[in-house]
């Protein structure tokens, strides 16, 4: 691999036995933006996370661009690695306020290795009137706030979040949510960010690595790992897609907007986005029906046309996931739509995995929702 | 009654310098049995706590058998040129530091027990050695536990009567500590003396067990509120 590679991407391979599974994984991934690990609780992504931080001891290798953080004779120690950690409970040092936690690890790197000052840091995350508090008084979210902040004033080569939504009332999520997205905008230090909440990894995440039972089984970018039908959901997320776009105009009568994705048009509930502005859309699979002709006489706004790739069984017999691919000019552009469909109407509609390619099925799609 | 002062400046260095050197000592042997999962954990915790059962004419007697010439301590002290041990202040601190051992290591070992280790490896993720996560996060929330141990060591030594009495004997400004100044006025019918000291500990004591219980309740009333 050449050096300008090499200094995109992060290379982990970890093996370690635990008590109930053997993590055992070997995957790249870019070494920019935010990369999710999703799975279900014990499917060994907080452990993985640990190991990348030095915190759990197994033999592996990391690379972090082009510094190697372990192999078979080096192993960094976690004070040694330019990472910054944020956990699930905030884990705020109890004898210090708020001021002495967020200067912790700034007081601990080297003023030439400083790219993020606590000038800057603080009224960001609105912790000025806080700083003379003791962090036993703060609120769950205020917590998350100063552990964050405490987390990038060590100007880390890597961020590491650890399910930090988790432990929050959906309130003070909704107050969080918005400074990691913008934090994913602004700053560009790489993250990996573990969670089970689909809908927090559709905000947030660029790429997507899978786990089950300590094993890799998927990885990609975000909307080529969740358009794939087979993707292992957790607990009550629904299988769906993401979709990224921008808005080419509004309609103000109508209170909508029209956003263009992969050479079709959408239309949207209007909200502040501007025309031109980047959108990324989550379309559920309940959310598609499917029909063989272009039904123009309803209520759905949004008709397009598509073919079929695969159709799979759902979870509940009844119903079958149908894969299609939006129908474009340029034959390399290939979006992915999932459609829930029972199965009988797939039988009605003539829906089989050998006739995929065949024919145009039009896609009626009923909601989507705008994520970004 | 001017030469009561003695004993009670004697006391009062030996107990000072006794708590000194245990802090120093236990700090490292509280931290490695708190962190070991090695076998000979409880081996050495029982070790460390059998002056806390035994009779202090066992310890004594041991004591001052390896004090002499060619007992273990005597032997590990001659190079040093402070020896001989028995019946010198030397002899006492060392007796001292032996079987005040427990009240030292005791409420470390609890406080470093129950610290919370994610706490170290937030520290860790944030650049901190591990001698650094000792002074930065150890240090200052084990603080009252330190207090304790300090306090219970040093009022313990104060107290200690037998094993002195075996090692040190009597001899004014060497070995001649508090206990053993009461000792003689009551056994020379000197009672208005005996009330005098015996009195004073008897508040000294008092005064030690009672903001050593406000400081735990304190401690504990914050601990909780960690919790929270």
């Amino acid at each position: 691999m050449s050096e300008a590679q090499q200094k995109n991407t992060i290379k982990l391979s970890f093996q370690a036995t635990l008590e109930h599974f053997t993590l055992d994984i070997d995957c790249q991934i870019p070494n920019k933006g935010l990369t999710a690990i999703y799975g279900h609780s014990g499917s060994g992504k907080t452990t993985l996370l640990r190991c990348i931080a030095g915190l759990h001891a197994a033999p592996g290798y990391l690379r972090v661009g082009d510094v190697v953080w372990q192999d078979e004779h080096l192993n960094l120690p976690t004070h040694k690695r330019k990472l910054a950690y944020v956990f699930q409970d905030a884990c705020l040092f109890p004898h210090m306020n708020v001021a002495d936690n967020i200067a912790y690890g700034y007081r601990r790197t080297a003023d030439t290795k400083r790219s993020l000052s606590l000038d800057d840091l603080i009224p960001w995350l609105g912790l000025a009137p806080l700083l003379k508090r003791c962090t036993t008084t703060l609120s769950g979210g205020e917590k998350q706030r100063v552990a964050i902040a405490r987390a990038l004033a060590t100007s880390p080569d890597l961020l590491l979040l650890d399910e930090p939504l988790s432990a929050l009332d959906s309130e003070s999520k909704n107050t969080i949510l918005p400074y990691l997205e913008q934090l994913h905008r602004e700053v560009s230090i790489p993250m990996i960010y573990v969670s089970h909440s689909l809908s927090e990894i559709t905000r947030l995440a660029d790429h997507l690595l899978t786990l089950k039972n300590g094993k890799l089984i998927s990885a990609g970018a975000l909307s080529d790992v969740l358009s794939d039908a087979a993707f292992p959901l957790s607990g009550d997320d629904e299988p769906g897609v993401v979709l990224n776009g921008h808005i080419v105009q509004r309609d103000e009568k109508w209170a909508l907007m029209q956003a263009q994705i992969g050479g079709h048009c959408l239309w949207l509930k209007a909200n502040g986005a501007r025309v031109g502005d980047k959108v990324r859309l989550r379309l559920l699979a309940r959310d598609v029906s499917l029909s063989r002709t272009r039904n123009t006489e309803q209520s759905i706004l949004n008709i397009l046309p598509a073919r079929l790739l695969s159709i799979r069984p759902d979870t509940h017999p009844a119903n079958v996931l149908v894969t299609l691919s939006l129908a474009t000019q340029a034959e390399h552009h290939n979006t992915k739509i999932l459609a829930r469909i029972t199965a009988r109407s797939a039988e009605a509609l003539a829906l089989k995995d050998e006739s995929a390619g065949e024919g145009t099925i039009w896609l009626q799609v009923k909601s989507a929702a705008v994520i970004e | 009654m001017m030469t009561d002062w003695q004993p009670i400046v004697l006391s009062a260095k030996l107990a000072s310098l006794t708590t000194l050197i245990l802090l120093l000592l236990a700090t490292p042997l509280a931290w490695w049995l708190s962190r070991t999962q090695s076998r000979f954990k409880h081996v050495i915790t029982s070790i460390v706590s059998l002056p806390l059962v035994l009779p202090p004419t066992v310890l004594g007697f041991y004591l001052l058998v390896s004090m002499a010439p060619g007992g273990i301590l005597n032997d590990a002290f001659t190079p040093f040129g402070i020896t001989p041990l028995a019946f010198s202040f030397t002899g006492l601190v060392i007796a001292s530091v032996i079987y005040s051992l427990p009240f030292a290591v005791q409420p470390l070992l609890n406080a470093f027990e129950h610290l919370d280790n994610k706490l170290l490896e937030a520290a860790a993720t944030l650049r901190a050695s591990p001698r650094d996560r000792f002074c930065s996060i150890v240090l200052p929330l084990a603080r009252p536990a330190y207090l304790s141990a300090g306090i219970l060591t040093f009022a313990h030594t104060v107290g200690e009567f037998g094993v002195i009495l075996m090692i040190g004997g009597n001899i004014p400004g060497e070995t001649r500590v508090l206990s053993i100044a009461i000792y003689d006025h009551v056994e020379a019918l000197e009672y208005s003396q005996a009330h005098w000291l015996s009195g004073g500990m008897i508040l000294f004591s008092f005064v030690v067990l009672y903001a050593l219980y406000r400081l735990n309740d304190r401690a504990t009333t914050k601990q909780s509120s960690w919790a929270s």
